[in-house]
């Protein structure tokens, strides 16, 4: 018989904790089948965040580092100057690597360390049940703005494509979205290049995946897909913000 | 062997290459800064890594990510750096990696100054960050021990996964001295299958971690830590005795306070008072056999620190309170002058003689 579909080898057998309806799963997905179509498991080392996504250090079949809140840019610099030859991606949310991990997170976009980062932007602080996230979008309702988030008072929520972008360094600086089939196609193109950049020897690569959750959002997993795309993407806009390789070959 | 003329801070840089580190990080803080300075020009020419980080922070966070390669890896900064670090060193030792970290301590508390200081004693010998660990503590009082200890430190921290701490003071980096350097691949090394390098698809993966949600697991994995901070306490204690075969009093003191401590126990002697001195080489494990042995026959210990009294704590743990314990103490950068032991050893014989 045919096999037509299984897990990726860059999977565990560990059983995922995610809530029902939440996307981390999708895009535990794309980032293990890219390791798998590139077939670089072997070689490969993958730095976990504090947050939802702590665990997947469990579920990724790699080896793995689990980090401090924020630094994991800072811990993939140390492993990738030891060891130039492997690759190494970090996969952090907002509050990780927008929030208490900026600092780490410009500096490595700016040193163009040849590392592939995942950063998983659901716009709040899920494992800690609800708080604004610097990616809370104005006027969203979160534990810690329970009348909204004030822009007048806590500030706007912060583009990080954007704000990458005006680095002269980065390789590449891709939004993508898991919300719907062609989406998620999408980004399982973006995050297999964002690797095949590393493996190039390219630098710096930065996918954005506008993320769901539906637990913290307080909304059905369908209502929060439709959230995406109503209010998420208008703000987040997907598309490509840097790709030096391309714009040098114009 | 030949010696060389070397500053302190330097002495540290050259005998990390040559115990293997090859990857440095640090962030500019006076008065260690010579480290980064050397490091910045040998790296390159060795093949190793220089990297001036963005932060005290990024800094200790890019060396866990070295030492989860299971390669040799350092970080050097002065106080207010250090207090930075210690979430990456509660990390280090929650996840078991070994690094050096150095701290050429300055006076504090906040920004407070760049002269020398030793007020960091709290801090390194009692972890420092958050959780249950110890870093191995070792103590130069010399520019030939900020060689030495170097890689000894890189030795240690290896063969007991453990990170180590050079704590040092702006004395020592800056002064210097004539120094023996160690032989090029110095210090022994480990194997360390735990490292993350690739599983090259031939083993299960292995994981860097220090978070353990089961509090039956945590608890084992503290104790297992704790046994192993048995071992290291039980083997690696070091300790110079200077004239306490006889002495009725004793001095206790490390690094540059040791050093003005033993003019006054000669000049002590000059004058027929029986002092002697324990100099602590290794903070953490401290040396407490040796104070313990000494108030069995002493009249009593004074601690000289450059701290408002923070090793003189441990001195009275290790003598069980049962002989006087006098502090004897400059702080804010001030050091303590040999003329000021001397009365605090007169005072303690029972008045100038």
């Amino acid at each position: 018989m045919a096999v037509v579909f299984q897990k990726p080898k860059a999977l565990t057998d560990a059983p995922l904790h995610y809530c029902p309806g939440c996307t981390h799963g999708i895009i535990h997905r794309l980032v293990a089948e890219a390791i798998d179509d590139l077939g670089i498991l072997g070689k490969t080392v993958g730095i976990a965040p504090v947050g939802c996504a702590v665990m997947a250090y469990d579920y990724f079949a790699c080896d793995m580092v689990e980090a401090a809140h924020g630094r994991a840019p800072a811990v993939a610099t140390g492993l990738k100057r030891a060891m130039p030859d492997r690759i190494i991606f970090t996969y952090q949310g907002d509050g990780d690597l927008a929030s208490i991990g900026m600092a780490e997170t410009v500096h490595a976009a700016t040193r163009n360390e040849n590392i592939t980062v995942i950063f998983v932007n659901n716009a709040i602080y899920g494992m800690t049940g609800g708080q604004m996230a610097p990616t809370s979008l104005p006027g969203q309702v979160t534990q810690t703005s329970p009348y909204g988030r004030d822009v007048k008072t806590v500030g706007y929520p912060i583009k990080v494509c954007e704000l990458l972008s005006a680095l002269d360094a980065p390789e590449y600086i891709e939004r993508v979205a898991v919300n719907n089939v062609k989406n998620v196609l999408n980004a399982k193109r973006a995050i297999k290049k964002a690797f095949q950049n590393q493996i190039d020897g390219k630098g710096f690569s930065l996918i954005e995946v506008v993320s769901s959750c539906p637990t913290n959002w307080g909304m059905t997993p369908q209502k929060a897909l439709d959230w995406v795309e109503s209010d998420m993407i208008p703000y987040y806009p997907l598309g490509v913000y840097r790709d030096k390789s391309a714009k040098e070959a114009k | 062997m030949s010696k060389v003329l070397m500053k302190g801070n330097e002495a540290i840089a050259e005998a990390a290459i040559r115990a293997g580190c090859r990857h440095y990080f640090g962030y500019p803080i006076t008065p260690q800064t010579e480290i980064a300075a050397y490091m910045a020009k040998r790296m390159p020419k060795i093949g190793g890594t220089f990297l001036q980080a963005e932060s005290e922070i990024s800094a200790i966070n890019m060396v866990y990510g070295v030492s989860s390669a299971g390669l040799r890896v350092m970080t050097s900064s002065s106080s207010p750096g250090v207090s930075l670090k210690q979430e990456g060193i509660s990390y280090l030792a929650g996840s078991d990696l070994p690094a050096l970290i150095v701290n050429v301590q300055r006076g504090g508390p906040g920004l407070g100054g760049i002269q020398p200081s030793q007020s960091d004693y709290y801090q390194a010998t009692k972890g420092g960050g958050h959780g249950d660990y110890h870093l191995i503590v070792l103590a130069p009082a010399s520019v030939q021990e900020m060689a030495d200890f170097t890689v000894k430190a890189f030795e240690l921290a290896d063969k007991y996964r453990m990170p180590a701490m050079l704590l040092a003071d702006g004395t020592m980096g800056q002064m210097m001295e004539p120094v023996v350097l160690p032989a090029e691949n110095s210090g022994k090394t480990y194997e360390k299958p735990w490292a993350v390098r690739g599983t090259e698809n031939k083993r299960e993966h292995n994981i860097i971690n220090s978070l353990y949600l089961v509090p039956e697991q945590l608890e084992v994995k503290n104790l297992e830590r704790y046994e192993r901070y048995k071992e290291v306490e039980k083997n690696e204690t070091l300790v110079e005795e200077y004239l306490t075969d006889d002495a009725d009093i004793c001095v206790v003191a490390f690094g540059i306070a040791a050093r003005v401590s033993k003019n006054a126990i000669n000049a002590a002697r000059e004058k027929g008072i029986k002092a002697g001195l324990i100099r602590p080489m290794t903070l953490w494990p401290f040396p407490s056999e040796a104070i313990a042995r000494a108030a069995e026959r002493v009249k009593g210990f004074i601690s000289v620190e450059l701290s408002m009294g923070q090793m003189i704590d441990d001195i009275r743990l290790a003598e069980s309170c049962k002989k006087p314990v006098v502090l004897c103490n400059r702080v804010g950068g001030m050091i303590p002058s040999p003329e000021q032991v001397l009365k605090a050893i007169e005072d303690m014989e029972g008045g100038e003689r």
